[in-house]
């Protein structure tokens, strides 16, 4: 029974501490270097500076505003462009009609990387926030319709003839069987989504805007304040992170039968 | 104890002819049930693309009664079940089960047995049995699980079960819409010997409490001679032996009737091979891939 308590705990340090070695220890080298003047504060300060540039955006609200901005646009261009994803995959995934009036058609623009468009969102947009919210819905739309798409043409088929045969069809298929079934598939395309999200809108905050976190890192490198845009980049690090562990916790609720998140 | 009395849900209007004298003699002492369905099957045909899969095949079926079929892969087995319940149409011949002559598919008095268990991954063991019923089944949905002795794991999810606890499962959610026909497709095929035994003494009791008719497809003699009161051999999409099985129950393997009957049988299976040795093994598989070209995806 001790045994067993000991190996946990091994584990659960194991699984807990582990992953953040290697960036305590490149932080580590980092200050040092900085500190025995190996790198100049012109091409990297050091991170105690980096933190106190932090702090005092804190102080001055500067930080709070231009990440509420940022993660407005972010969040809305995910609404818009990932429940359109995710209407049209499950529109194209249940009717076959849909699928052949719509999908190869998608599968054309898939294929334009949606920065590419960034000339043309310019002139369609101009450069206000027209343009960052259709960059961002662009880019998060393709992984969540091709991952819905594909997980509803994958739910089991023995499933289905089961569930029919007991009597279910419409909308109550849809629910216990076809939906759940799809899950799996349309979470993994939110988290690439998620990805996505961020990436799309830093270029698009870097183009050009008057708030957010993008705008607060460009300004900054006019003053030369190499601290301040590192602030922006890693809090650009820290905003795909948590991201990223929200779609896993939604993941663990959401897939909670699952043998391999028991 | 009389499974309408046991049932928390209505039971479904049971066939006329309640006064009729069981079929089976040796059933009539046991069982104090009588409902199950007749099923009558007439010149029925089915192919696949070019592949005739079933060649007017004839079938009677009793009330109540335990019909086995047995067969090699690809003999048509399979789908002969899968017509009766209404998950595929024959291309010709009558079908009647009871009194209506649409075996449609939802018939909620017809219930079907996979080789897989077939459990929804996502929801947990009772609200896989309740599968299709209202919140108020739920007792009902509890007296199933109780009947195939899972009560206990009503909150687990079907990931956390054995094959042989998964089955029972299925039994139970086919058992909870009080069927009057049991079809069972290799239920039991993919489990262990001893898991077998003991579930074809769960199925035994369990046809006699609730006095379904019951039609079990399986490729397994002994299994055949040990749960049916008629086992119908089928090769090449018609019946090439029908015998029945007068043994009492419960069955006991290793006696000279018991082995004899299933030698019988077993000559039968073999013979027919031994007639044809260039059929293709893997009929059945060619079976599988055509039904899924053909499956439709809308809802």
């Amino acid at each position: 029974m001790s045994t067993s308590n000991h190996i946990q705990l091994h584990r659960r340090f194991g699984s807990t501490i582990l992953p953040w070695l290697l960036p305590l220890l490149i932080l580590a080298a980092w200050e040092y270097s900085a500190r025995s003047g190996l790198l100049s504060t012109r091409v990297l300060p050091e991170p105690w500076a980096v933190a106190k540039a932090a702090w005092h955006l804190v102080q001055t609200g500067e930080l709070w505003s231009n990440l509420k901005v940022s993660a407005g646009r972010a969040f809305a261009g995910l609404a818009i462009g990932g429940g359109l994803g995710l209407l049209l995959g499950l529109l194209t995934g249940l009717f076959v009609p849909a699928q052949v009036a719509l999908d190869t058609t998608l599968q054309m623009l898939r294929n334009i990387p949606p920065l590419a468009m960034i000339p043309l969102v310019i002139l369609w947009f101009g450069i206000d926030e027209g343009a960052k919210l259709f960059l961002v819905a662009l880019g998060v739309f393709f992984p969540l319709y091709l991952n819905t798409f594909h997980g509803i043409r994958t739910v089991d088929r023995n499933l289905i003839e089961m569930a029919r045969s007991y009597g279910l069809s419409g909308w109550r298929l849809y629910r216990d069987v076809i939906l759940p079934g799809a899950l799996p598939s349309i979470l993994v395309g939110l988290r690439f989504s998620l990805g996505l999200m961020w990436v799309l809108l830093i270029v698009a905050e870097t183009i050009s805007s008057s708030s957010g976190i993008g705008y607060m890192t460009m300004n900054a490198r006019e003053f030369l304040q190499t601290d301040v845009v590192l602030v922006g980049i890693l809090l650009y690090a820290l905003l795909g992170k948590i991201a990223d562990v929200a779609a896993k916790g939604l993941e663990r609720v959401c897939l909670r039968w699952h043998p391999s998140y028991q | 104890m009389n499974a309408a009395v046991r049932s928390p849900l209505p039971r479904e209007a049971a066939p006329t002819g309640h006064d009729q004298p069981l079929p089976l003699p040796e059933r009539a002492a046991g069982t104090k049930a009588h409902n199950g369905l007749a099923v009558s099957v007439r010149g029925l045909e089915k192919h696949y693309g070019e592949r005739q899969v079933l060649r007017g095949l004839s079938l009677d079926i009793a009330r109540g009664s335990f019909v086995a079929i047995v067969g090699r892969s690809g003999c048509g087995k399979s789908t002969l079940l899968r017509i009766v319940a209404g998950l595929e149409q024959a291309d010709g011949g009558k079908l009647d089960v009871g009194t209506s002559s649409c075996a449609c598919e939802q018939r909620p008095d017809i219930r079907l047995m996979f080789q897989d268990a077939r459990l929804l991954p996502w929801k947990s063991v009772i609200d896989n049995v309740r599968l299709g019923l209202p919140r108020s089944a739920l007792p009902a949905a509890r007296a199933a699980l109780r009947d195939v002795g899972l009560e206990d794991r009503a909150r687990d999810w079907p990931a956390a079960l054995s094959g042989g606890q998964r089955q029972r499962v299925a039994l139970a959610r086919a058992l909870v819409h009080r069927p009057q026909l049991l079809l069972l497709d290799e239920p039991l095929g993919a489990l262990d010997a001893l898991t077998r035994i003991e579930m074809h003494a769960l199925i035994e009791r369990l046809w006699r409490e609730h006095g379904f008719t019951a039609l079990l497809v399986t490729h397994d003699v002994q299994e055949a001679v040990a749960l049916a009161d008629r086992v119908v051999v089928i090769e090449d999409g018609a019946i090439g032996l029908d015998q029945a099985v007068a043994l009492p129950r419960p069955r006991a393997r290793g006696s000279q009737a018991f082995a004899a009957l299933e030698d019988r049988v077993l000559t039968q299976v073999l013979q027919q091979h031994a007639d044809r040795p260039d059929a293709p093994a893997s009929l059945e598989e060619q079976t599988d891939a055509l039904r899924l070209a053909t499956a439709r995806w809308v809802i």
